[in-house]
């Protein structure tokens, strides 16, 4: 079952729509790296509101994509967690350090305009100033 | 035991067919949606780990009462090469396949009761229950 990723803007969002295998998450994993060159994607959210499990695979794979796409110059949000989900995940020892979480697609995508704004603020030279002379 | 379901486990479709089996099971024995979940994570686990190490085995759900309690019981068996070091393996983080190693210590944390017997060469069982009490 592939997973269907939309493009809006500067971000990817990839949106599950039912249980996935190792495999379609390992491809969900390809497609969204590759995508992040073609789009030029500065974003992107995995929306896994319809998971209703997350094993240690599927929390390797997330934790990859987001690691692959940063290096690929793209922050990754993942929204949707179920509380169950979280429960479970937290039973089973499997955390998301280091990876960005949001309750939903809304704060996902808040999230990511704050990043981009935080990223133009780096841009500026040493001393603060974006200098226009 | 009267209502067994058996699960072949050969391909990574298998798992996901095992730990939604698990669910609907936990769901028509009253566990709670929370508790379905626990379950058909831990499932997940442990037939994953079956691909992964014996390539092929079978998960065999059932449901038990014991007094007040009513449980769900999972079954992992494979005919894989088996653990050579079970200590080791229900170890947070300890793995020989590359993976994050919470597959077995997790499950064991997410089930009420875990017993896992392996011989070298000859394969490995996992037994695990979930216990709700009734009324």
């Amino acid at each position: 079952m592939e997973v269907p990723i939309l493009k809006q803007g500067h971000y990817l969002i990839a949106s599950i729509q039912s249980a996935l295998t190792d495999a379609d998450l390992s491809q969900l994993r390809e497609a969204l790296i590759e995508r992040v060159g073609r789009f030029r994607a500065r974003g992107v959210i995995v929306d896994v509101t319809a998971l209703d499990v997350m094993d240690s695979f599927a929390v390797r794979t997330l934790r990859d994509i987001a690691h692959m796409a940063r290096l690929r110059g793209a922050d990754t949000v993942i929204v949707g967690i179920q509380p169950e989900v979280a429960f479970a995940m937290v039973q089973l020892g499997l955390t998301l350090k280091g990876v960005a979480t949001a309750l939903d697609l809304e704060e996902g995508l808040a999230f990511l305009n704050q990043q981009g704004e935080g990223r133009l603020e780096d841009r500026r030279p040493p001393g603060g100033r974006i200098d226009r002379g | 035991m009267a209502d067994e379901l058996r699960l072949p486990i050969a391909a990574d479709v298998d798992v996901v067919q095992a730990r939604q089996q698990g669910r609907e099971v936990a769901a028509n024995a009253g566990f709670t949606s929370g508790d379905q979940t626990v379950i058909a994570a831990a499932i997940s686990e442990i037939a994953r780990n079956i691909l992964m190490y014996a390539k092929r085995g079978e998960i065999v759900l059932s449901v038990v009462a014991n007094g007040d309690r009513q449980g769900v019981v999972v079954i992992a068996r494979d005919q894989g090469p088996g653990i050579r070091d079970i200590a080791r393996a229900l170890q947070d983080g300890y793995s020989t396949s590359g993976g994050l190693g919470l597959g077995l210590p997790g499950a064991k944390r997410l089930m009420d009761e875990f017993e896992l017997t392996s011989a070298v060469g000859q394969g490995t069982t996992v037994t695990m229950k979930k216990w709700r009490r009734l009324g």
